[in-house]
């Protein structure tokens, strides 16, 4: 089945311009590279847990090229990276890995909303921000990521119905992955296709192979399409496998069978992509390589440079709160009753 | 300022509303029943007439899902101004508004926020069913990044509406429905700017301060009647800003009446009475003649319409507390 997959990929790759091909692998790589890096960083003690998305560099590199750079993002814990591929150095998404301030890229900037961390609840504001645009008469489309898991909550449920009443052009890209930390995703819904539910808000519905970035770049930019040219929300169910852990806080021996993940590992998409490139003659293998070799150059040294970031203190972040900062947000030990103070003013 | 017209509150908050869409064009409002229907409390009579569908925005029965996108409206430069049809139905959308909205500045260092104004008519005493009359201004104050408002007569209604509008960060303006139409007031044509910082002292005194906030200022002001016919001085202190709290109105009162007892229809139990408590005990201890009591609402479930009055604060409850104090 898998030589008949690849077989496929090389006949569609032919179809892609070389650059568009290259620029896909050379994302690929770059979120490999940050995603591998992280891991070391973790073990080593110099990040706190994180996320790995080893395996959907795919459909997160497709997600980003697939767009204008106008078009907005809106990412959960699981696409921290993807505001590197708008521009943001990898420094700073490493640094909120870190625990670090620093690690809140600027979202105006890049056009990629703040990282959300329960599930689904980027997803309405994809819907507004899109449906905004379109009230505003900018040409823009928003997509929001979620996971299989996310599909049950029930911001992912209102966001698709707000988006198919007022047509709001925005991407759902469901990366299914089948794993919801330890959840399968037969306990998780009783749909066969998680694509089924975009049929209860009569939004379109666009299934695809998470491991196949060109075929994740089509669906996205054919839902891109969709939205631009005012005809609504679509939602994307990209098929895949969690290749590793949730996290690496996460064992997944205590709940799957880890033969699963070996069966699973020759989709892992990098690799995919850089075979077929090479056998439908895009490219040569060692100009690939040095596309990989390259990706890692920005992140040689990131472990010093997340290290050398200068510690940010307690009352500077309450100072980032609100507009105008209340009285009273220092620490207790800080604060000073105003009878000892000699009734002055305190912070 | 010339022409004064004689409104109720929701009156003037229609009025601001409607000033609001004419002066702001990238200002909106959304809810639901709120276009044709012009809000089940006609807060919104008449916009979508004058404004049209896409800036008075009927939403599906989904409140995580329209507060969620109000947020995502703020990214691409709109304003949203958001109606929760009653108190109790902004649950769902608690989320949206502690775990996103709140945080919005705090993630981006300061730099942007979020220009959302969620208007919540909110308390008790209106026979209505049961969760139309919760009073919920303690869970947004406590959890950080919101500010949170309460008018309690129809010109601060319709000056801090603007003024939230205007200030770019989320503001919780909750809007207390039992003195929607309880009276009228003279108010101007065009509303002037208003703060989200100061208390306002709707009445001198003395002896003790009555502090409260939306429909229990009529209630203190009835107490403060009759503690007038004793003899006895009491100043009520209108909060109208219940995060952040206006301290230096609250150190004042202390300082200048010696007591401070504190009215609000939300249940007890870490309410905006047990902060201002702390915060005299915390830096007016010196001052205070007497401790500081609280008539407030109950920790249970609002009652049903038969009950409604048992739990919310009458000038009876509150003379009560006062004369305890005096006695102290």
């Amino acid at each position: 089945m898998l030589g008949l997959a690849e077989t496929e990929m090389v006949a569609a790759l032919r179809k892609w311009p070389r650059e568009v091909a290259l620029d896909l692998f050379q994302a690929m790589a770059r979120l490999r590279t940050f995603d591998e890096r992280a891991v070391i960083l973790q073990r080593q003690g110099r990040i706190g847990t994180y996320p790995t998305f080893y395996g959907e560099e795919a459909v997160q590199a497709a997600s980003v090229k697939a767009l204008q750079s106008r078009d907005w993002l809106f990412p959960t814990y699981r696409q921290t990276a993807v505001v590197t591929l708008r521009g943001c150095p990898a420094l700073v998404p490493l640094l909120m890995w870190r625990g670090h301030p620093g690690g809140w890229h600027d979202v105006m900037d890049y056009r990629v909303a703040p990282v959300c961390v329960p599930v689904a609840t980027n997803l309405p504001h994809a819907v507004g921000a899109a449906w905004g645009a379109k009230l505003r008469h900018e040409d823009l489309v928003a997509l929001g990521y979620g996971g299989d898991g996310s599909t049950s909550a029930g911001d992912f449920h209102e966001a698709c119905n707000l988006a198919a009443v007022v047509q709001a052009p925005v991407i759902f890209l469901i990366t299914n992955n089948q794993w919801a930390i330890s959840t399968p995703l037969s306990k998780q819904t009783r749909v066969r296709r998680v694509a089924d539910k975009g049929a209860a808000y009569g939004i379109p519905a666009i299934r695809v192979d998470a491991f196949d970035v060109f075929a994740c770049y089509q669906a996205v930019g054919e839902a891109a399409a969709r939205g631009r040219a005012g005809e609504g929300p679509t939602l994307i169910e990209a098929i895949g496998y969690r290749l590793g852990p949730h996290g690496t806080a996460d064992e997944p021996s205590l709940y799957r069978d880890l033969e699963l993940d070996r069966l699973w590992d020759p989709m892992e998409p990098l690799r995919r992509t850089q075979a077929g490139l090479v056998r439908a003659g895009v490219a040569e293998e060692a100009e690939l390589d040095q596309i990989r070799a390259d990706a890692g150059a920005e992140l040689r040294d990131i472990g010093d440079a997340i290290e050398a970031e200068p510690p940010v203190t307690v009352e500077e972040i309450a100072g980032t709160v609100h507009r105008e900062t209340p009285w009273g947000l220092l620490p207790d030990g800080l604060r000073e009753p105003s009878w000892r103070a000699g009734g002055g003013d305190q912070g | 300022m010339s022409e004064l017209a004689q409104l109720n509150m929701v009156e003037a908050i229609n009025q601001g509303l409607g000033q609001l869409l004419e002066e702001d064009s990238q200002a909106l409002l959304m809810g639901e029943d709120i276009g044709a229907n012009g809000g089940v409390f006609r807060a919104t009579a008449g916009l979508q007439q004058r404004f049209g569908e896409d800036r008075v925005i009927d939403t599906p029965l989904s409140e995580a899902g329209f507060v969620g996108a109000a947020i995502g409206m703020c990214l691409v430069g709109l304003h949203p101004v958001v109606e929760i049809q009653f108190d109790a139905f902004v649950y769902p959308a608690f989320e949206q508004l502690i775990s996103q909205a709140g945080r919005f500045r705090w993630r981006t260092r300061g730099k942007y926020g979020l220009p959302l104004v969620i208007r919540i008519p909110y308390g008790g005493g209106t026979r209505a069913p049961e969760l139309h009359s919760d009073s919920p201004e303690t869970l947004f104050s406590h959890m950080p990044g919101l500010r949170v408002v309460v008018p309690s007569d129809p010109l601060s209604a319709g000056e801090m509406l603007l003024a939230a509008a205007k200030y770019g960060d989320p503001v919780i303006f909750l809007e207390p429905k039992r003195m929607y139409r309880r009276g009228r007031q003279p108010v101007p044509a065009k509303f002037p700017d208003g703060d989200l910082d100061h208390a306002l002292v709707r009445r001198p005194g003395d002896d003790l301060t009555l502090v409260a906030y939306g429909a229990m200022i009529e209630v203190v002001e009835g107490a403060a009647d009759r503690l007038q016919d004793e003899g006895i001085s009491a100043r009520v202190l209108d909060l109208r800003c219940i995060y952040p709290l206006d301290r230096e109105s609250l150190l004042n009162a202390a300082e200048e009446t010696g007591r401070v007892l504190v009215v609000h229809e939300a249940a007890r139990h870490c309410g905006v009475g047990a902060e201002v408590a702390a915060l005299l005990q915390e830096e007016a201890a010196d001052v205070l003649l007497a401790p500081t009591l609280r008539v407030t609402g109950m920790d249970m479930p609002f009652p049903l319409a038969q009950n409604e009055d048992d739990a919310l604060p009458s000038v009876e409850r509150v003379l009560a507390a006062a004369h305890t104090m005096l006695e102290y």
